[in-house]
């Protein structure tokens, strides 16, 4: 007997010990539980890892843009009917009013990250015969590439932005016969003409964005698209992504400008995550409970066939409180063990399917996250389960007559 | 005078009570019990024996009358004095043994001074090994209980109901499952610790030989006693 162990946990360990074949069949069942919410948890939290990182790192996750423009009915005079078909106007392509003032009040914002300025609008890129359509993007690089990662996804070249550079995506430079040092010569709807070096080659991972996306320096994209010293969007990112859409409320209550967050713009792909996430928890939760009533069923059965040796402990002095304390020790050690045992089995399954499955590119499906945390919540969540679980029966174990227990 | 261990008045123990189908199955007993003495219990199967027995250890209360424990009253007392004064006070020796099949025949003696302390120590060990000596079983210390024989697992019994140095050790037909020989040394250990450290014995048997060998007999029948 270990001198510092209390006699409720030697004989926990000694009944476990001595049901050895039912000891070891509710481990293996507790194991491959924990197991199965290991791998589960590891691999769908690299995989939304994977996806967010994809999606919000080629986008801004809080969008500003100026107020829609509405057309008013005119009101004549007193007692005059308005005349109610209002026909929507065109939108032009204006300014966010006051925009330094609002970045300075978004960068003051402890959930913001990062805020930068930038002016969007549409050209001609053109080389030798060829021309295509092209989404011009006017960036400050410092503050928009903490936004969107460009450097992560240059493909050739370097994300370099001076006044006369341009980087375009893959696909584009392709459809122009483009490389990097090549001259294009960009021209906006008002007629305006720059010719501007390609300085990078980008892969967002969407052909058709890869098809139409240019990046300029903000300066070259104001006198451009005619717009000098103004802006079309501010854009953000913040430290909960989850938080964005809240926060974007909140932006576009207290300034005149319409705030979009990555939620409402991408929101299949936000009901996707979400729904992965809950299809997560409702797998954690149903193994977890399918755990404990298996270690509950084993722990009824051997109040059972210990009822003798219950009598016997309780006609020589043993308290109920003891009684019970076995009966828990022995949920909880079946769940830590278990857990133990199941953590090692997620994890090995974990990396042998990251080394298996691949993604149509021949990347990783998903990055390998092993987590200290995810083994010790694991554990922990594992043995309080066990123990909630040895609850009733460790009750009925303590609430037995002695009498009818010795009887049997 | 001796001094007293067990006192019974008026005990009355009725199962079912407020039930078309109470049934009482002691009646008015009352028994007295002195230090050092080795009383036998006899009666027919289903006379009330076990019923009376398990009321004098304290694992069932009486529905009416008073149960005096060393001089103390026990109706008042709350289950977990009753189970402490249990502990200490009594020790119990059962027909088949019920040794707990997962610890050796020490660690079954050490049981009751473990639960009582909680944790195990060198004192607990060596007062176990000591006792299993006086019953002649050191050398099988370290046997589970499941690989002795009938007779021996007897003796760790009394060996174990000695763990508490008891003033009152209730032995429920501790000889009804032994041979004649194992059952005849089972009895005489019995006696020897009663002679030599006065621990008062209250033995149910069926074997009158046993019974004759007591200082006094007590008859159980049909939930009344007859001295």
């Amino acid at each position: 007997m270990t001198p510092w162990l209390p006699i409720e946990w030697t004989m926990a360990v000694r009944f476990l010990r001595e049901g050895r074949l039912q000891t070891i069949f509710i481990i293996g069942g507790i194991s491959i539980g924990v197991g199965v919410i290991v791998f589960m948890s590891a691999m769908l939290a690299g995989l939304q890892a994977n996806f967010i990182k994809r999606v919000l790192t080629s986008q801004p996750q809080i969008q500003l843009l100026a107020p829609d423009q509405i057309a008013r009915p005119l009101r004549n005079g007193p007692g005059e009917i308005e005349d109610p078909a209002v026909q929507r106007p065109s939108q032009r392509v204006i300014s966010i009013d006051q925009w330094p003032k609002i970045r300075s009040q978004m960068q003051a914002m402890t959930e913001v990250v990062a805020v930068s300025p930038t002016i969007l609008g549409s050209a001609l890129a053109i080389r030798g015969d060829a021309s295509r359509s092209v989404n011009l993007s006017g960036v400050e690089p410092d503050s928009y590439f903490k936004i969107v990662r460009v450097p992560d996804y240059i493909v050739a070249g370097e994300p370099r932005l001076t006044s006369e550079d341009i980087v375009i995506g893959v696909e584009l430079a392709k459809d122009l016969g483009a490389t990097v040092g090549d001259k294009l010569n960009i021209r906006a709807a008002s007629g305006a003409t720059r010719v501007l070096t390609v300085s990078g080659l980008v892969d967002l991972g969407n052909k058709s964005v890869n098809q139409r996306v240019c990046y300029v320096a903000l300066r070259t994209a104001q006198s451009l698209l005619g717009m000098i010293g103004g802006i079309t969007t501010i854009d953000i990112t913040v430290n909960d992504i989850y938080a964005a859409e809240e926060i974007a409320r909140r932006i576009q209550a207290a300034n005149v400008v319409e705030a979009d967050s990555w939620i409402r713009t991408n929101a299949q792909f936000f009901s996707a995550v979400q729904a992965q996430q809950n299809t997560n928890t409702l797998i954690r939760l149903f193994v977890g409970l399918s755990v404990a009533f298996g270690i509950a069923a084993v722990l009824v059965v051997s109040v059972i066939q210990r009822s003798k040796d219950i009598g016997i402990l309780r006609a020589m002095g043993t308290s109920r409180g003891q009684v019970l304390r076995v009966f828990l020790v022995q949920g909880g050690l079946l769940g830590f063990v278990g857990s133990l045992f199941g953590a090692a089995m997620g994890a090995f399954a974990l990396v042998y399917w990251h080394s298996v499955a691949r993604q149509a590119d021949g990347t990783e499906l998903f990055p390998l996250i092993l987590e200290r945390s995810l083994f010790v919540y694991t554990a922990l969540l594992a043995t309080v389960t066990g123990l909630l679980a040895a609850m009733a029966p460790a009750v009925r174990a303590a609430k037995l007559d002695p009498v009818v227990a010795i009887r049997g | 005078m001796a001094s007293e261990i067990l006192r019974l008045e008026s005990v009355c123990k009725a199962y079912n009570v407020g039930l078309p189908t109470e049934t009482e199955v002691l009646h008015d007993i009352d028994l007295r019990l002195d230090h050092g003495e080795f009383l036998a219990l006899m009666g027919p199967s289903g006379s009330g024996k076990s019923t009376l027995l398990n009321i004098v250890g304290l694992l069932d209360r009486p529905t009416s009358g008073r149960l005096l424990i060393k001089g103390q009253d026990t109706a008042a007392l709350g289950d977990a004095e009753i189970t402490r004064l249990r502990g200490h006070t009594i020790g119990f020796v059962f027909q088949y043994h019920l040794l707990i099949s997962a610890f050796t025949a020490r660690e079954n003696v050490m049981m009751p001074m473990l639960v009582d302390r909680g944790f195990p120590g060198a004192d607990i060990e060596a007062r176990a090994d000591r006792l299993l000596g006086q019953v002649g079983l050191e050398k099988f210390a370290c046997n589970l209980a499941n690989n002795m024989s009938g007779g021996q697992q007897q003796r760790v019994a009394v060996a174990r109901a000695l763990a508490m140095s008891p003033d009152l050790v209730l032995a429920d037909e501790p000889t009804g499952n032994l041979d004649t020989r194992s059952a005849d040394a089972v009895f005489e250990l019995m006696r020897q610790v009663n002679r030599e450290s006065g621990t008062s014995f209250l033995l149910v048997t069926h074997n009158m030989d046993l019974a004759r060998r007591c200082d006094r007999i007590i008859e159980v029948i049909d939930g009344r006693i007859r001295s």
